[in-house]
C-alpha cells in the first residue's frame, strides 16, 4: 500500500460504495423498490425516506439499491462478453493475418464508425428491449474497440523474437497464442476494461432513459433519470439522486482506470 | 601538437543524481586540444555518456554537478547564460548520436534538416545556404546531392544517415565534435568508411573530436588519446598507442583481454552424413504491392549450399542485408525456402512430414536481442522449462532438475528461477537465453548475432560460456555474426555472404590470413587488427599484406 495517491483511494472508494450498494440492492432494501404508496407520492427526503419517494410514492434509496445491482450486473456481463469476443478476434487476427484478418478489420472499421450508442440502438430494435437484449447489443457495440486494441498489441508483440523463439521450441500456434500472447495483452486489456465498464454504465443508463433500457417497473439509474424528468419542477431529487450516482460511478471507475494503466505500465514495474 | 592550449578542459568534475544522491562521475579530469582525437573507452554503465553530455550542459535536470569546471575555448559552461549556451551548441560543439535511425527527424526532407543548424548560426543568403549544403553532402559522399535534399530519412540507409548527420555537424565548422558511439549500430565496412569520413572531414576543418566507443578496436585505430572510465572514475589516460601497448591499470588490462583473440583451431572430425546439408537454397520475400503494380519479389538467398558436420561450428559473416539472417531463420524454419533443400543427419525437412518433428525438438535457436527474446511476463525457470514441454522421455521431476542444471551450466545460481528477464542484465538475460537452447541437448544450435548486444567484457563472458557449452555438448553450431573478431574466436570454419550468395568459404585460419575473395578482404581491412604485446597490451597491425598474405604479428 505505499505510494498510493489519493486519486486511487478516491477512485476506490467509490467505485467500492458502488459494489457495496449493488450487493446490498440484490439481498436487501429498506422498502420494496416496487411497493407503491400513493399517500406519499413525491414526498421529499425525511427521516423514513432518506432520498424521498417518486410519483408513486416507491422509495428512491431502496430503488437506487435495487437499480445499482441491475446496472452492475449488465455492465459486468457486457464488459466480459465485449472483452472475450473482442480479444479472441483480435488475437485470431493479429496473429495469422492474411486476408481474413483484412476482411474481419474492414467488417471491424465499418462497426467502429458508428457511435456505440447508435449501434447498440439498432440492435436493441432486433433483440427487444430486456436485460439480455441490452448485455447482446452493448456488447456487440463495443466489441470492436477491444478487437482493434488486441489487434495492434499482437502486432508488435509477433514481431518480438520470444514469439519466434516458442515456435522454434516446437510449440504449437495455439500454445503460443494462449501462453505468450494472452498475457501479454492483460495490461492494456485490464485498463481497457476498466473504462469501458464506465462507458456500458452510461451507455446503459442512456438507453434506458431512452426507454429502450431495462422496461419499468424494475428500476435502473437510468429508467429512473428518465421518470424523475417531468417532476424535475415539483421534486428535483428524482433526477438528482440518479443522475449523481452515475457521475461519482464513472468519477470513481475512470480514477480507477488511471491508477490501474499506472500500475500494469511495465516501465513503471520494479 | 602539445603546445596548444586546451580547446576543452574538464577539471574535477563530479556529477550526481540529484534526488537520490548517486554519483556518476567522481572527480573526473581530462582535456581535448584543438583538432585532437580523445577517445573515451568503457562500458555501459561507467559515465562515459554523461561526461560527454555535462561539456554541452545536455545531461538531464535530475543530475547535477557537484564540484569541478569544464572549460570550453577558456569559457566556463557552468556560469555561462542560457543563451550563451545555445550559440556554442551545434555551431562550436557539434553531437552526433549513436542511433542513425532516429537522430535525424523522420518527417523532415533531408535539406531542411541541414539548414536548420545554418539558419540558427550563421547569417547566410539562401543561396549560399543551399551551395554549402550540397558541397557538404557531396563531400560526405552522397551520390545525388540534389535529389537528397528532397528526400526523407528513411529513404537512405543507417550509414547514408550518418553521413548525414557528420555533415549536419560538420556544416557548421564545429571547433569540437561529440560522438557517441557514432558507429555501434553499422555493420564493420559501413563503420570503418563512417569514422574514415568522421576523421578526414575533422582534420580538414581542424575540429577536435570526443569519441565515446566501448570498441577498443576503433578507439585504438582512429584516437590520438584515450581516456579509460570505469564507474564514474577515470582510470587511466594517455596517449593511445603508449597507453595500450603497455597498459597500467588492472581495469584497462581487463578490458584488453576481454578482446576477442584467436584460439588454436581444432580437428573437426569429417563425417560421411553432414549435421545439416543446405542445397542451392532460395529465399524471395514479397514485394509490397500497390494498388495497380505488382512489385517485383525481393531475393534475400540466392542458391545457397552449406553444409554443417556434427560439433563444428560454421560462423557466417557478412554486412548487414548480406542474407545471413535470413538463411538462419530459414534453416530454423521461421521463414519457407523458395527453392532449395534442407537436409538433417541426410533426411530432407519438411513442415508437414514426421521427421520435422524431430527437427524442430534438434534444432534450436539463440536470438541477437536478449530484451526481446525472452517472454517478459514469465520467470526465467518457465522460460528455461519451456523448452523442454515437448520432451517425452523426462518427468517433471528430471525436467526441473534438468533446468536447474542448465541454468548452473550457464552461471546462473538456482535463485534465478523465480526471476522475471526484467530483472536481469543484458548478458544474463542471453545466459538464459542460451539455456534455453541447449537445455533441450539439441543436435544443432542456430546462433544469431548472440554477443553483439553486449558489452565488451559481458560479451567476452558469454562468448567463453557458448564455446564451453559447445565443446562439452558436442552441438553442431551455425554462428551468425557481422562481428569479425568474435568470429574468429569461435568458429571451426567461416563462410562469407555478399548479396545473398556465398562468396567464400573456408577453414577460419584461411579466411583470416589469406582471404581469397575481394570482398573478405574488404571485410577483413574493415576491422583494425590488435596485436598482443608482452605487457598485456595491444597493438594495431595488420592481418595480411596487400597481396593478401599472411602476416607474422601484425607486420607484414
Amino acid at each position: 500500500m505505499r505510494n498510493l495517491a489519493p486519486n486511487t483511494l478516491i477512485g476506490s472508494a467509490l467505485v467500492g460504495t458502488l459494489l457495496a450498494g449493488a450487493f446490498m440492492g440484490a439481498v436487501w432494501t429498506p422498502y420494496d423498490p416496487l411497493g407503491l404508496n400513493f399517500k406519499l407520492k413525491l414526498a421529499g427526503p425525511s427521516a423514513a425516506h432518506w432520498l424521498g419517494t417518486d410519483e408513486f410514492g416507491r422509495d428512491v434509496l431502496s430503488r437506487l439499491l435495487a437499480g445499482a445491482a441491475t446496472s452492475f450486473w449488465i455492465s459486468l456481463l457486457t464488459v466480459v462478453l465485449a472483452v472475450a469476443a473482442g480479444t479472441l478476434i483480435g488475437i485470431l487476427t493479429g496473429y495469422f493475418r492474411g486476408w481474413v484478418d483484412r476482411i474481419v478489420m474492414t467488417f471491424n472499421d465499418a462497426l467502429l464508425a458508428f457511435p456505440g450508442i447508435l449501434l447498440a440502438l439498432g440492435l436493441l430494435a432486433v433483440v427487444g428491449a430486456n436485460k439480455y437484449g441490452i448485455i447482446l447489443a452493448l456488447g456487440l457495440a463495443y466489441t470492436p474497440t477491444v478487437v482493434r486494441i488486441v489487434r495492434g498489441n499482437v502486432l508488435s508483440l509477433r514481431e518480438r523474437e520470444f514469439i519466434e523463439a516458442s515456435r522454434v521450441m516446437g510449440n504449437s500456434n495455439a500454445y503460443t497464442m494462449f501462453r505468450h500472447i494472452l498475457p501479454n495483452c492483460i495490461a492494456p486489456l485490464t485498463v481497457l476494461a476498466t473504462s469501458m465498464f464506465g462507458w456500458v454504465l452510461l451507455a446503459e443508463s442512456a438507453l434506458s432513459f431512452l426507454g429502450l433500457g431495462v422496461p419499468p417497473p424494475a428500476p435502473t439509474w437510468g429508467n429512473m433519470l428518465a421518470s424523475g424528468r417531468p417532476f424535475i419542477s415539483q421534486a428535483v431529487w428524482l433526477a438528482i439522486f440518479p443522475g449523481l450516482c452515475i457521475s461519482l460511478t464513472l468519477l470513481g471507475i475512470n480514477l480507477l482506470g488511471d491508477a490501474l494503466r499506472d500500475k500494469l505500465d511495465p516501465r513503471m514495474r520494479g | 601538437m602539445q603546445e596548444k592550449s586546451p580547446l576543452l578542459d574538464v577539471r574535477g568534475l563530479s556529477l550526481e543524481v540529484a534526488r537520490t544522491g548517486i554519483k556518476i562521475l567522481k572527480n573526473i579530469s581530462f582535456d581535448v586540444k584543438a583538432g585532437e582525437i580523445v577517445g573515451i573507452v568503457g562500458e555501459s554503465g561507467s559515465g562515459k555518456s554523461m561526461a560527454a553530455r555535462a561539456i554541452i550542459a545536455l545531461n538531464p535536470s535530475a543530475v547535477q554537478r557537484t564540484t569541478g569546471t569544464i572549460s570550453f575555448e577558456g569559457r566556463d559552461i557552468g556560469t555561462m547564460h542560457k543563451r550563451d549556451l545555445q550559440a556554442l551548441r551545434g555551431a562550436r560543439v557539434g553531437m552526433v548520436f549513436q542511433e542513425p535511425m532516429t537522430s535525424l527527424n523522420p518527417s523532415m526532407r533531408i535539406g531542411r534538416q541541414l539548414e536548420e543548424g545554418l539558419r540558427l548560426h550563421r547569417r547566410l543568403t539562401s543561396r549560399e545556404r543551399h551551395r554549402l549544403i550540397v558541397e557538404m553532402l557531396a563531400r560526405v559522399g552522397l551520390n545525388d546531392p540534389q535529389t537528397a535534399l528532397a528526400a526523407m530519412p528513411h529513404h537512405f540507409s543507417g550509414g547514408m544517415r550518418q553521413r548525414i548527420m557528420l555533415a549536419a555537424v560538420m556544416l557548421l565548422k564545429p571547433a569540437l565534435l561529440i560522438a557517441d558511439e557514432p558507429t555501434t549500430a553499422l555493420d564493420a565496412v559501413v563503420q570503418r568508411d563512417v569514422l574514415e569520413l568522421m576523421v578526414d572531414l575533422t582534420r580538414e576543418n581542424n575540429t577536435a573530436v570526443l569519441m565515446i566507443s566501448h570498441d577498443l578496436a576503433m578507439v585504438a585505430k582512429y584516437s590520438d588519446r584515450v581516456v579509460v572510465m570505469s564507474q564514474g572514475e577515470i582510470v587511466e589516460q594517455g596517449d593511445t598507442r603508449n597507453l595500450l601497448r603497455a597498459p597500467q591499470h588492472p581495469y584497462t588490462r581487463k578490458l584488453l583481454s576481454a578482446l576477442p583473440h584467436r584460439v588454436p583451431a581444432r580437428a573437426v572430425e569429417v563425417s560421411p552424413i553432414a549435421r545439416i546439408n543446405v542445397d542451392g537454397l532460395v529465399v524471395d520475400f514479397a514485394a509490397r504491392r500497390s494498388l495497380l503494380r505488382k512489385g517485383q519479389p525481393k531475393r534475400a538467398l540466392n542458391g545457397v549450399s552449406l553444409s554443417v558436420m556434427p560439433g563444428e561450428v560454421v560462423a557466417v559473416v557478412g554486412g548487414s542485408g548480406s542474407g545471413k539472417t535470413t538463411l538462419g531463420r530459414t534453416i530454423a524454419g521461421l521463414i519457407k525456402p523458395t527453392d532449395g533443400k534442407i537436409l538433417f543427419n541426410g533426411k530432407p525437412i519438411q513442415i508437414s512430414a514426421t521427421d520435422y518433428v524431430d527437427y524442430r525438438l534438434n534444432c534450436q535457436m539463440v536470438f541477437q536481442d536478449p530484451y526481446s527474446s525472452l517472454d517478459p511476463r514469465m520467470t526465467i525457470g518457465s522460460l528455461v522449462g519451456e523448452a523442454l514441454r515437448h520432451s517425452t522421455e523426462l518427468t517433471n521431476k528430471e525436467k526441473n532438475m534438468r533446468v536447474a542444471d542448465v541454468l548452473d551450466e550457464v552461471g546462473l545460481s538456482p535463485e534465478f528461477a523465480s526471476r522475471f528477464p526484467h530483472q536481469l542484465s543484458g548478458g544474463q538475460r542471453q545466459r538464459v537465453a542460451i539455456a534455453r537452447a541447449v537445455v533441450r541437448r539439441p543436435q544443432f544450435v542456430i546462433a544469431d548475432e548472440p554477443v553483439s548486444a553486449l558489452d565488451v567484457t559481458v560479451r567476452a563472458q558469454v562468448l567463453k560460456l557458448f564455446a564451453e557449452l559447445q565443446r562439452k555438448h558436442g552441438f553442431s553450431c551455425l554462428f551468425i555474426s557481422h562481428d569479425l573478431a568474435v568470429v574468429e574466436q569461435i568458429a571451426d570454419r567461416v563462410i562469407v555472404m555478399n548479396h545473398g550468395v556465398i562468396v567464400e568459404e573456408g577453414r577460419r585460419d584461411a579466411i583470416f590470413d589469406s582471404p581469397q575473395h575481394e570482398y573478405t578482404r574488404k571485410l577483413l581491412q574493415a576491422i583494425p587488427a590488435l596485436f598482443g604485446t608482452e605487457n598485456g597490451g595491444v597493438e594495431l597491425g595488420w592481418r595480411f599484406d596487400d597481396a593478401g598474405r599472411k602476416t607474422v604479428n601484425g607486420r607484414p
